[in-house]
């Protein structure tokens, strides 16, 4: 069983999920980064490949991106500092990232790669559901990789229904028609949408992502949904106080508060 | 190799094309989609796109048989005029379709992207026209070299907004614009510039600019009593007066076509947007196709004097033109641009766009039979670049 299916299993309500970017503050920090991370008792990594021109990213992602590929992180450089990730950690690891970069890469290289550091899964924002099946659907069950699909409040609960069958793993809720690290309190426009998901009966679980900054919104994205996934306001703990394990165990304990 | 050059129902051209873009995005996508073909091809769309191409753009326009250029070069040169329509370039046969369409959609804000400010400027036209909010994302090193179209968009009432990123040119200018409409799916139309982008727009865009050659086919009947010329060339950023001149001569086999990209300072200097030359396979801005990228698939910024064309990517229709051999791809440099400007402007008292300039910068790369016809698209005006011209004098005899 894939580490998120085992993750979803065991464990029904206050997930945490953290997202960094590698090669940022220091190109080489990565797996400091998972190290404390682990230690501090989160549930699940996010570990952001950077990409020169990210969409769908916020002023703080984006920053961190441009500075990490400065740092001269790439995809190949990224599977090196992961290669002995699984010595540090058997938390689920998932990559997060765009998808021209993958493409380059080779989609059956990047999901072998994936598969020889043990990845769990891979969110890749741009690549919808319908060219997922078409073109990468049966390499992603081959090498037993999880790809992560999202949902926005804009999606019709019909569609919502149609990518939850053909989902796997958890489904990733984007609180707000925003790009990442913009808002810090849901309105109600915002619980009435993630009512709407909740009402749906869904088979997979799920994860409110998308301004989720303190222990305030994590608890109540909590309550819609099995858990949270908080990347900008740690970018941003990163930038101010470093990836110190002090640093890094209490932002992860003011968030569990 | 598949060679049908009409976008199927994902928005695919053979290799090329489709909509990779994030969830995000998909309602807005979707909506456009399901609705863009019944509407253009509705009688009571057409009746109003007509009427406003014709009265408000001042269509068709000119085809010029350049004479003195002709004599230079060893063939019969003609210049289809699209500087001549109002603001200035090909852009505003696109946005009077789109503002259309997004009325009908019963959107309210407007967003745009632009490089060289010719689709802003033609974006804000149309706003003001219509009497909708107007948003532009240009790039901060473009809003300095193009410096009287920013002027002219806030004079027309629309925001400029400065992309701050990369080069902070038209890659990055999309980038915002692209952001802008996650943030806002409810009451925003995002009328893209070019013929990129993720499905449906290369295909809107390419069937709005297609007028000029649907123009160009009884212009030139009437001119010279054949339909088909020997050559038609245009410049290629993103790619959409090209999209528009060679639209209706795709399947007429005979008819050469020729892109022209940007060099910037050579293909071999790293300061180019000669994307299809120096690119590969890719995507960008919710498209596959092809694109300037380093081994690890990070777009690389491109370089061109010309702000419509410094672009590190190209529309899908032209990766599939370029790699089924039907259209040919050059490139002029920037020196090559500024010089075929300047002989256009002294030949025949035309002054184009540095867009423009480097179609015509190919006519001494191409050997012509003094009976061939050649019809080269005349995207844009030069107004807009009086400091490049007046600052590269010295290349000028």
């Amino acid at each position: 069983m894939n580490r998120i299916e085992v993750l979803f299993s065991t464990k029904k309500k206050n997930i945490l999920s953290i997202y960094f970017t590698s090669g940022f503050p220091d190109l080489n920090d990565t797996k400091t980064i998972i190290k404390h991370l682990d230690n501090s008792g989160v549930d699940m990594i996010e570990i952001g490949m950077p990409f020169s021109d990210p969409v769908a990213d916020g002023p703080v992602i984006q920053r961190s991106s441009e500075k990490a590929l400065q740092n001269g992180i790439s995809l190949s450089l990224l599977f090196n500092q992961l290669s002995q990730a699984r010595e540090i950690t058997d938390l689920p690891l998932i990559i997060m990232g765009y998808i021209n970069p993958v493409f380059k890469y080779g989609m059956e290289n990047f999901l072998l790669k994936c598969r020889e550091m043990s990845i769990d899964g891979v969110i890749i924002p741009d690549l919808p559901p319908e060219e997922y099946l078409k073109s990468y659907a049966t390499l992603f069950k081959k090498y037993g990789v999880i790809n992560i699909f999202l949902i926005s409040p804009q999606t019709t609960d019909e569609r919502i229904t149609y990518i939850d069958s053909i989902a796997e793993g958890f489904l990733y809720i984007v609180s707000t028609s925003a790009t990442t690290g913009s808002v810090n309190h849901f309105d109600k426009a915002q619980i009435d949408y993630f009512k709407r998901i909740k009402a749906l009966n869904l088979k997979n679980p799920s994860l409110i992502g998308f301004g989720i900054s303190d222990e305030v919104s994590f608890h109540k994205a909590c309550e819609y949904a099995n858990g949270a996934i908080i990347g900008s306001a740690f970018i941003r703990a990163l930038e101010e106080n470093g990836p110190s394990i002090d640093n890094i165990n209490q932002f992860v304990r003011k968030i569990r508060d | 190799m598949n060679e049908t050059f009409i976008a199927d129902k994902d928005g695919y051209y053979g290799d090329f094309g489709g909509a990779f873009i994030p969830e995000m995005l998909r309602q807005n996508v979707e909506s456009l989609r399901a609705v863009y073909h019944d509407v253009i091809e509705s009688a009571e769309f057409k009746k109003e796109f007509n009427m406003l191409l014709t009265d408000y753009a001042g269509r068709p326009s000119p085809l010029f048989l350049a004479k003195r250029l002709s004599k230079k070069y060893g063939a019969r040169i003609y210049l289809k005029r699209e500087d001549l329509n109002h603001t200035g370039s090909h852009k505003i046969n696109n946005t009077i379709g789109q503002i259309l369409l997004a009325k009908k959609m019963g959107k309210t804000r407007i967003i745009a992207e632009t490089g060289a400010g010719q689709h802003g400027v033609a974006t804000a036209t149309v706003c003001a026209l219509m009497g909708l909010e107007c948003v532009v994302y240009m790039g901060e090193t473009d809003m300095i070299r193009q410096e009287p179209n920013v002027k002219r968009m806030e004079f027309l009432g629309a925001r400029v907004v400065a992309a701050k990123s990369g080069n902070k040119t038209l890659k990055d200018a999309t980038n915002e614009a692209l952001r802008d409409w996650i943030c806002n799916p409810e009451n925003t139309f995002y009328i893209i510039g070019s013929v990129v982008g993720p499905h449906p727009y290369p295909d809107i865009v390419t069937k709005f600019q297609s007028v000029i050659s649907e123009e160009l086919l009884y212009q030139l009947k009437a001119k010279e009593g054949v339909g088909n010329p020997d050559y038609i060339i245009a410049c290629v950023g993103g790619g959409s007066n090209a999209a528009g001149i060679f639209y209706h001569y795709i399947n007429r086999k005979n008819v050469k076509l020729i892109g022209v990209e940007a060099a910037g300072e050579g293909i071999k200097t790293g300061r180019t947007a000669a994307t299809i030359t120096v690119g590969d396979a890719g995507i960008i801005h919710g498209s596959k196709t092809i694109l300037m990228q380093n081994e690890d698939g990070q777009i690389t910024e491109p370089y061109s004097i010309s702000a419509g064309l410094d672009y590190p990517g190209v529309g899908p229709l032209h990766a599939w033109l370029s790699k089924t051999g039907r259209a040919r791809y050059m490139n002029a440099t920037d020196t090559e641009a500024l010089t075929a400007a300047y002989e256009l402007t002294r030949l025949e008292g035309i002054i184009p766009a540095l867009e423009s300039a480097h179609a015509l910068a190919v006519l001494g790369k191409l050997s012509f039979k003094e009976t061939d016809l050649v019809v080269v698209n005349i995207s844009g005006r030069g107004d807009k670049d009086m400091l490049a011209y007046t600052d590269a004098k010295k290349l000028f005899p």
